[in-house]
């Protein structure tokens, strides 16, 4: 093959590499095969030609002299970091070898496999885990499962489907488009989306809107730049969005602000959802949230008599005491008042051709794998037996109960890990030090990532390195438009997550091996879409549909949201269930309530003298996603130190000087920050980033790259999962004191 | 030529840093310099409330993207990446029209 000395290629952005949850249109510069630069696709509707610092500094992460470029097997003790070089050959064989052997002797259960955050990782590692048989997909000591799947839960009971405020994501034509509407007022509720593309929404659409007129309530902890700029800014105590949501929906519907149109017609349960919401007055739930009572009611107001309007919210919500409870509050906001699937309310979000990256809901698993799979995989699938809604909502383990089970072996005992794009020691475990522990005593673990990290160093037997983004054939469909990923430079001696996966699952499987290429697989997978890889990538790598049930609006009067092609909601009664039958299948409760968390300044007043401050973890910067990116010299530069927010009055009473090296201690544990004093911190509330190992220390045992230094997560307990089993991980809501610990710049 | 500047819309920058990674990447400018620095102003306002500007100056290594404005015809890279579309690059003088119906912005003239 000639290789062209310059060429462009045009791609789409989902990890390894700028590494968030993706959907940017790329530009690649290729000279004599190697990547020199990174444009932004003018023509790409996602991203409108931008590209984020992470984005921006992709060529420093893909040519990063510290990315494992060889698979290795361990050759000293685990965390020893001694390794031998093998070809891929040897890493398949012995793989294929050990997998098989658990297999035989336990059972294919036994093996767990594991992803970090959903990204290109989700179709690989569930293609892997079902064609080995394992039922066990699992985000490890991702406590209480909390992130993003609690809330798609509480829509799928509730509406029937995802939804999303509508910054016109869903049209070719985006703002320009005469269909849309700007919604009037945006909730922005516990997240600071100008941070990255979090949930697959890229954040900065916020700020288009706000320049297009949107007026903004934020609900955030912390003064963020978007808080500085809101008509109402409720500056609430973490772990209480649930009493917030429920003061709203007591002034929404008893000051009859509502939809009663809407209501009357397509939502079930108003007047028991009328009644419950009684106990839960605006001045109650205002005093809990420690906001005012007439902030609480303007928002209210301002919400519900502004239509359209819209709710965009994070991950925080996932983390409250009951994450699936809140998110069930939140999502009857929109409901009541009529903003579902409405031009500039929360628009339904529907994979562009029904085309699946991998399973968002139970509906989705049956339609890839089968029903009789599915059920099968769920009588042994960890947390299933204990949790309901673990069993009928996806497929993933609950990691609270996953980490019990390593420990006592029971009902049965985990023997191997496969653990892909995932860092758990260093990154999303609560309790790091004691899934450490736990995950030693297994047999045979697989680590596949680019770059060293605490997990691999700790934990892995073999280690596959993965190609970037830039390096691979991949596709993307969470939601819209459809996009592919194109293999703009070789990958040397790394392979892609779908390549990995392809070549171990078609060793392993026990049924017909059904595709040779990563290429017949994608095909088949795009089949809706009567579209191939080729020809998607010779579109510029993204197509959007010009009709079609992702195309918004009000596709419940349409039939678009149901199988049946009836007009309502993909419910089981057609309706918006305000009182949610699934959640009673369930054995939850169908109607919303608040609880506080297990420690708070409310349940555990003894803990809250010992420990004054509300400990809230996994505050984002623009520059670096979850554990990543902190070997990047442009991004690094950025932010160069684990911070920790203190408020400047509360530092002072401390006697804590901005720059200074602080501890963080709790009843679980302990974590150093550099203390930045600001403003934007509430008194009483200390927030710090998560993720923080450093690329640069010492990566063997007992340091991990000084990950017991930084790790934030020690101050975070497991077992404080929802009654749901999804949400409730304390990540927001644990208790601290911090303390001086010295001069400026030592550790 | 008419003199060409750089106006900055601080009403609406995030303080995300994508223009200075984005002005990094253009030039290869190595960690401790760059053409483009964010700074953090907070005020509290009258009724208590806190305000935060953020805005990018460009500094003495910005050379309005050279390469990339004359020979390629494109915009600035900082410009281009803006992630709140806050940068224009353009004469002076058409951008002081703009800035006429700003609620905030700030021109820079950098050589
Ligand atoms: S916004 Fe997201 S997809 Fe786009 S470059 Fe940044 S991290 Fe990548
Ligand atoms: S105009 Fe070009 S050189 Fe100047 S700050 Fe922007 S990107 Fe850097
Ligand atoms: S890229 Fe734009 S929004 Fe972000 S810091 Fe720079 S000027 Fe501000």
């Amino acid at each position: 093959m000639e290789k062209d000395k310059r060429k462009i290629v045009r791609t789409t952005a989902w990890s390894p590499g700028c590494g968030s949850h993706g959907g940017c249109g790329f530009k690649l510069e290729i000279e004599n095969g190697k990547l020199v630069k990174v444009e932004g696709d003018e023509c790409h509707p996602w991203n409108q030609g931008r590209v984020c610092a992470k984005g921006l500094a992709l060529t420093q992460y893909v040519h990063h002299p510290d990315r494992v470029r060889h698979p290795l097997k361990r050759v000293g003790a685990r965390g020893e970091n001694k390794w031998q070089q093998i070809t891929w050959e040897e890493a398949f064989d012995i793989c294929e070898k050990k997998l098989k052997e658990i297999r035989e002797k336990y059972g294919a259960e036994s093996v767990i496999f594991a992803q970090g955050t959903g990204r290109d990782i989700g179709g690989p590692i569930t293609y892997l885990c079902y064609a080995y048989g394992s039922p066990n997909w699992v985000q490890i000591g991702l406590a209480g499962h909390s992130c993003y799947t609690p809330r798609q839960g509480a829509m799928f009971v509730t509406n029937g489907n995802y939804t999303m405020a509508d910054c016109s994501q869903f049209l070719e034509k985006r703002y320009e488009d005469p269909q849309w509407v700007r919604p009037n007022v945006i909730i922005n509720w516990a997240q600071n989306p100008i941070n990255g593309c979090f949930d697959g929404f890229y954040g900065h659409w916020i700020v288009d809107c706000m320049k297009r007129g949107s007026k903004l309530i934020v609900i955030d902890p912390r003064v963020t730049w978007l808080a500085s700029r809101a008509e109402i800014h409720l500056q609430n105590r973490p772990g209480t969005d649930g009493a917030i949501a429920l003061g709203m929906l007591h002034v929404i519907i008893n000051e009859g602000l509502y939809d009663k149109e809407f209501v009357d017609k397509w939502c079930n349960g108003f007047d028991k959802l009328k009644e419950r919401v009684q106990q839960y007055p605006p001045e109650k739930m205002a005093a809990i949230a420690w906001i005012k009572t007439e902030d609480l009611i303007r928002a209210a107001r301002l919400y519900a008599q502004s239509k359209p309007s819209a709710i965009h919210w994070g991950v925080p919500i996932d983390g409250n005491p009951q994450g699936t409870v809140v998110a069930q509050a939140i999502a009857h906001l929109w409901s009541i008042t009529g903003n579902i699937d409405i031009p500039g309310g929360n628009v339904i979000a529907k994979a562009a051709f029904g085309v699946t990256t991998y399973p968002f809901t139970s509906q989705e698993m049956a339609d890839l794998y089968g029903e009789e799979m599915v059920k099968k995989l769920n009588e042994l699938r960890i947390g299933c037996d204990r949790y309901p809604m673990i069993k009928g909502f996806r497929g993933w383990v609950q990691p609270d109960v996953l980490l019990e089970q390593l420990e006592t072996g029971k009902p049965y005992k985990v023997h191997g890990a496969w653990i892909q794009t995932s860092n758990p020691i260093g990154g999303q475990a609560a309790d790091p030090k004691r899934h450490l522990a736990a995950l030693q005593d297994l047999d045979f673990i697989v680590v596949v990532d680019t770059f060293h990290n605490p997990t691999s160093v700790a934990l892995a037997d073999i280690f596959l390195p993965a190609a970037a983004l830039s390096e691979k054939e991949s596709f993307r469909n969470w939601w819209w438009p459809l996009t592919n990923m194109v293999k703009a430079v070789d990958s040397g001696d790394t392979k892609s997550d779908w390549e990995i996966n392809l070549e171990m699952a078609n060793r392993l499987t026990t049924g017909p091996i059904r595709f040779k290429t990563v290429k017949d697989l994608i095909d088949d997978r795009l089949k809706p879409a009567g579209i191939t890889y080729d020809e998607l990538a010779k579109r510029g790598s993204w197509y959007a549909p010009k009709d079609g049930s992702s195309v918004p609006y009000y596709r419940y009067e349409t039939g678009m949201l149901r199988r049946d092609g009836k007009p309502g909601f993909d419910t089981p009664s057609g309706k918006v269930e305000l009182y949610a039958t699934r959640y009673e299948e369930w054995g939850l409760d169908p109607l919303p309530y608040f609880v506080e968390a297990s420690e708070s300044p409310v349940s555990t007043p003894e803990l809250w003298a010992k420990y004054p401050l509300i400990f809230a973890s996994g505050r984002r910067v623009p520059v670096f996603f979850h554990a990543e990116h902190r070997m990047i010299p442009w991004l690094r530069e950025i932010v160069p130190d684990p911070v920790i927010e203190i408020n400047p009055q509360t530092a002072k009473d401390l006697g804590i000087e901005d720059g200074e090296w602080v501890l963080a201690e709790n009843n679980h544990g302990s974590a150093k920050f550099k203390a930045l004093l600001t403003p934007t911190a509430h008194p009483k509330i200390v927030s710090v980033g998560h993720g923080w190992w450093i690329p640069e220390a010492k990566p063997e045992t007992p340091g991990l790259f000084d990950n017991w230094e930084h790790n934030c997560n020690q101050l975070v307990p497991m077992g404080t999962q929802s009654k749901s089993g999804f949400g409730g991980g304390a990540y927001k809501t644990s208790l601290c004191r911090v303390v001086k610990i010295g001069a400026k710049d030592s550790k | 030529m008419p003199r060409k500047a750089l106006m900055i819309d601080y009403e609406y920058c995030t303080g995300c840093h994508a223009c200075e990674v984005a002005c990094k990447q253009e030039h290869d400018y190595p960690v401790g310099k760059g053409g483009i620095h964010m700074n953090e102003i907070m005020t509290t306002l009258p009724n208590g409330r806190l305000r935060i500007d953020y805005i990018p100056f460009p500094t003495a290594y910005c050379d309005l993207c050279a390469v990339r404005t004359k020979k390629k015809g494109e915009t600035t890279a900082c410009a281009k990446h803006c992630q709140a579309q806050v940068i224009s690059y353009d004469t002076v003088a058409e951008l002081a029209k703009i800035m006429e119906n700003k609620a905030h912005a700030v021109m820079f003239t950098p050589k």
